[in-house]
């Protein structure tokens, strides 16, 4: 008998608001070892937040957010720095240090971060590299690449501490078709071969069915509907089923 | 600001506790090097045209008087007390305070500052403190290399307008030239140092908007520590003459 599948991350009740405005209510979902799940909803709706929140960048007003057991609302400075370690973040303009090479962006947590010496570390910067096969931009500037290259090295670079959880927010957004299935199969691919856990932000339906193990769409603050692609497709809730049909390629996401 | 400095330093302890360096130093040496070397030039030529200025402006006062041999007293102990360190100041406000906000303005804007955070390195210890080190230390220096080029400057107009040697400059810089005088200086520097680097470490973090909201905070962080430096100059003053007349 198999064992059952550890939560790595769990938000529990987490609310979160800027003033009068609610950002987020009641928020409640997990996401178990090894899985994807891909969290949908309008623009400004506070995926992002979410994100952040789950970075702890943004401590949220009530609720808790347990990554590997520890609710990281709560833990000291450095030991959210120590967790974070254990989460990587691939964001949406990719926010590479623009003063950096390619190589000492991806390089810059082990260096900052481990006790690797140099030579380890350019081999594992080489190695994330090719992962995301740009091994041959590592001397370029950021300004000097795509928005497609810039998100993949955010990829490389989140990759480098060899983390338990990656969080990737609208990684495709903005990118042309071609650049956007490249993204796509990375995140599939560290999904089948690597075994990775994700939790993956967005709002373009054919990336958000092609990586997702699991789906959750948050609405007005609030997750309405969760469950897996094939919940989400035949789902009969009307924000969703109007989400999901605004976009021209639903049909084929249907099928 | 009271909120950056104190979490800095508490990120600095931890990462000391954890046996890590605090910050790279090449990190330091190349902020020291753009906040030191890169403004000698501007000190020195702001420093000679003050010197040469006050020499001159003094010395045709006190040539009424027959006093016109206090010119070398008179531009050592203002220079080295006073104008040095608050040139030193107001030039390193305006150049390398502008330049750390709008560099820290334009990474906050970018992502960049909430992303090395989202790493777990600690933005306020990487990106702060190899900055308010350096100019925290090379203000002193470049407020010596800013006394020494006002003192030449006086000293080069006072032998072609007001007849007074090289040789005889020098000896009334000496005599009247007191170790209270550096100090005071030097203890100025530092402050004026400290307080421009966390204003404008300060105001580029806590930029909000575009490059709209970066050009803003760079000019609030120009105007802010001018005022700052000057307030605190004011403040020592008291402080010396109250305490060290």
């Amino acid at each position: 008998m198999s064992a059952k599948p550890e939560k790595l991350v769990e938000m529990r009740g987490v609310k979160l608001q800027f003033a009068d405005k609610v950002i987020l209510d009641d928020v409640n979902f997990s996401v178990q070892t090894q899985e994807v799940l891909v969290i949908m909803g309008l623009s400004g709706g506070g995926k992002s937040t979410l994100l952040s929140i789950l970075m702890g960048l943004l401590k949220p007003n009530a609720g808790s957010v347990l990554f590997k057991k520890e609710d990281l609302t709560k833990l000291s400075r450095s030991k959210l720095n120590e967790a974070r370690t254990h989460i990587g973040m691939v964001y949406q303009n990719a926010a590479l240090v623009s003063s950096m090479n390619v190589r000492e962006n991806v390089g810059l947590p082990l260096t900052e971060l481990s006790d690797k010496n140099d030579k380890e570390i350019d081999s594992i910067v080489d190695q994330k590299l090719e992962l995301v096969e740009l091994k041959d931009a590592k001397d370029k500037l950021p300004s000097e690449l795509s928005g497609g290259m810039q998100k993949r090295v955010g990829l490389a670079r989140a990759l480098a501490m060899e983390p338990e959880l990656i969080l990737f927010d609208e990684p495709t957004a903005g990118l042309d078709p071609i650049n956007s299935k490249h993204i796509d199969d990375l995140i599939i691919r560290l999904r089948d071969k690597q075994r990775v856990t994700a939790i993956v932000v967005t709002h373009e339906m054919e990336s958000a069915f092609a990586v997702a193990t699991r789906m959750a769409f948050l609405h007005e603050g609030k997750i309405i509907l969760e469950g897996t692609p094939e919940v989400f497709r035949h789902s009969d809730n009307p924000i969703v089923s109007e989400f999901l049909s605004s976009y021209s390629n639903h049909e084929h996401a249907k099928e | 600001m009271v909120w950056m400095g104190k979490e800095t330093v508490s990120e600095i302890v931890e990462r000391i506790a954890a046996h890590h360096a605090p910050f790279r130093l090449e990190h330091f040496f190349y902020q020291s090097n753009r906040a030191g070397v890169g403004s000698v030039p501007m000190v020195i030529l702001l420093s000679v045209f003050v010197g040469l200025t006050m020499a001159l402006l003094t010395g045709y006062q006190l040539q009424r008087f027959g006093l016109v041999t206090l010119v070398p007293a008179v531009v050592s102990v203002s220079f080295t007390r006073e104008m040095g360190p608050l040139f030193t100041g107001i030039v390193l406000a305006s150049r390398i305070g502008a330049a750390y906000t709008a560099e820290l303005g334009a990474m906050t804007a970018g992502g960049e500052v909430d992303a090395i955070e989202g790493m777990g390195i600690g933005a306020l210890r990487y990106l702060v403190t190899p900055r308010i080190l350096a100019i925290f230390c090379l203000t002193p220096c470049l407020t010596i290399i800013s006394v020494v080029s006002g003192i030449l400057g006086g000293a080069l107009i006072s032998s072609l307008m007001l007849q007074i040697s090289y040789s005889y400059f020098y000896d009334q810089v000496m005599t009247n030239l007191l170790v209270k005088d550096v100090m005071a200086g030097i203890v100025k520097s530092l402050l004026f140092g400290a307080i421009i680097g966390m204003i404008a470490c300060y105001k580029g973090l806590s930029v909000k908007g575009g490059a709209v909201g970066v050009g803003i905070a760079t000019t609030s962080s120009v105007v802010i520590a001018i005022s700052a430096v000057i307030a605190c100059d004011s403040f020592c003053n008291i402080v010396m003459v109250t305490f060290f007349p």
